[in-house]
């Protein structure tokens, strides 16, 4: 595989039960560059970065063909744990979903699930995660107190904070901002932005501003099928198909 | 006007609902508490009844009643949340779950001499137990078991999917998320199932009236497979059998107290429990 490309997903089509919610999308995501997945509601793109790490697996009555690549590895093999493909690529989601424990004890769970023993090394990753996160300074000295005191902002960035400790390379983000004000919404996308240089990120969004501000890459979505994917400002400036524009332009969506 | 007169008419009535059962509760324990006040000594907790259970105290009893509770817990509690981890968590869902819960369902509305009839067959003759505390803790704890099942399941459904897959994405497996994740925040939810359980089993006579209880026992029990005196069935032959009704009935009542404020003081240990967990993540 080209050495620029993270990820891959390959001729991707998915099921609900004798629903068909992808027709055929291929995309490769670039290392440390930020694609966005556009689209309206149910066009299939929350469906489909989930694929990315494997957890569609979740849901009932599901079916996949076709396959996605981390690397070169084939993440939906016999042989692959969907652990370890979770442990390289990390999630945060659409509703900020912190442990109902202390603010410490979210971030370095995800170090503990991972055999991480050594109480030093947890407590300068839990703090260099939550610098890293832009989070510190807002939660210094009450690290022990309970994370659902936050504010939804705040929760959200504890999330990523939650994600960055694990070190994965890959980071997903689901609607991040789909439930946080102007504020919080602009301090996640210059996260987003600064953590590129470490991590690949996918992000689906419903704002196309937001794609426009934080992506490299595009993609557009509609009834499950990828319309069309290219660099954002291809995407948005001069784009190929008259149901991207029509939907960039805010014809409909 | 008409509106706002019948709402105030509406809250008149829930608050005289309210108002009378309170007031039933409060009577029934008011009536208890001095009834039974009169015999309490500290000679009637400590000691062993005599004279033809005249005189003397009740410890063998409390004591008794206090074992097969215990005994009935340690068998049903590890036994109904694993049995509700996995109908939550593993189990697919389907036609098989939904008869599976329902038999749960129906196993709790089954009549408590049902279960004691069973115990008799089961534990004390097919398994050899005899009457003894062990048949009727098990007796019991199966008398607990839908209980703590249906509080587990409930508890552990309103944990909200979103945190397991919060922990599945950071590489957690699924028995990890259970185990930090889903036990920690149901954990509330679930003591309400015990605390419930708890005092449905403290108060049971008719199970443990072919199992394990006995009218009289000049001591303590000595092992698990002695028979017991237990409360619910103290009370009740004290005041079926014997011959000295009038006495009898001044114990009976001071039985029913003590019965009483044991089973408030597990629930307020459980409830003191519950509040210390919810201030804590709230």
């Amino acid at each position: 595989m080209d050495k620029n490309i993270k990820m891959k997903a390959q001729d991707i089509s998915f099921f609900y039960g004798k629903h068909q919610a992808l027709k055929n999308v291929s995309i490769d995501i670039y290392a440390n560059q930020v694609t966005a997945l556009i689209g309206p509601s149910g066009c299939g793109k929350s469906t489909f970065i989930r694929l990315f790490n494997r957890m569609n697996e979740l849901v009932m009555h599901t079916a996949l063909n076709g396959a996605v690549y981390l690397d070169d590895l084939d993440i939906n093999g016999p042989a692959v744990d969907p652990v370890s493909i979770r442990r390289r690529v990390g999630m945060v989601f659409q509703k900020p979903n912190p442990f109902p424990k202390s603010i410490f004890d979210n971030i370095s769970y995800g170090l503990k699930v991972n055999g991480i023993k050594d109480r030093d090394f947890i407590e300068a990753r839990v703090v260099q995660s939550l610098k890293r996160a832009a989070l510190w300074e807002e939660v210094e000295g009450r690290l022990h107190d309970s994370a659902l005191k936050l504010s939804g902002g705040q929760q959200q960035r504890l999330c990523i904070a939650r994600c960055l400790a694990v070190e994965s390379e890959v980071i997903l983000f689901d609607e991040p901002c789909a439930s946080l004000d102007p504020i919080s919404t602009a301090k996640i996308e210059e996260l987003i932005l600064e953590l590129k240089k470490d991590y690949t990120i996918i992000i689906v969004t419903h704002n196309m501003q937001q794609a426009a501000r934080v992506a490299d890459y595009t993609g557009f979505f509609l009834l499950g099928e990828l319309i069309e994917f290219g660099k954002t400002q291809e995407i948005f400036t001069a784009p190929k198909d008259k149901r991207t524009e029509a939907y960039i332009t805010g014809r409909f969506g | 006007m008409k509106r706002k007169y019948i709402q105030n008419l509406g809250f008149s009535g829930l608050f005289l609902c309210m108002l009378f059962t309170l007031f039933a509760l409060g009577s029934i324990i008011f009536f208890i508490a001095v009834r039974g006040s009169q015999v309490i000594s500290w000679e009637f907790l400590t000691q062993v009844p005599r004279s033809g259970m005249t005189q003397g105290g009740i410890a063998p009893a409390i004591v008794g009643t206090f074992y097969i509770t215990l005994g009935a817990i340690i068998f049903a509690l590890p036994l109904g949340l694993a049995c509700a981890i996995y109908l939550c968590e593993y189990s697919p869902k389907g036609f098989i779950v939904n008869i599976i819960r329902m038999s749960i369902n129906n196993l709790a509305g089954v009549p408590s001499v049902v279960f004691g009839l069973f115990g008799l067959a089961v534990f004390v003759k097919l398994l050899g137990l005899g009457v003894s505390i062990l048949a009727g803790s098990l007796t019991l704890g199966i008398l607990a078991l839908p209980l703590i099942i249906s509080s587990a399941q409930e508890a552990l459904m309103a944990v909200p999917q979103s945190i397991r897959e919060a922990s599945l994405s950071l590489g957690a497996t699924k028995w990890e998320t259970i185990k930090r994740i889903v036990l920690p925040a149901a954990l509330p939810g679930i003591l309400t199932g015990i605390i419930l359980s708890i005092g449905r089993v403290a108060g049971e006579t008719a199970p443990i009236l072919f199992t394990c209880a006995a009218f009289y026992m000049r001591g303590f029990p000595r092992s698990v497979f002695s028979e017991v005196m237990a409360l619910p069935y103290h009370i009740y032959a004290l005041m079926t059998e014997g011959v000295h009704p009038e006495q009898q009935r001044a114990i009976a009542y001071g039985c029913s107290l003590v019965l009483l404020f044991i089973v408030l003081f597990i629930t307020a240990i459980a409830i003191f429990i519950r509040q210390r967990q919810r201030q804590q993540y709230g």
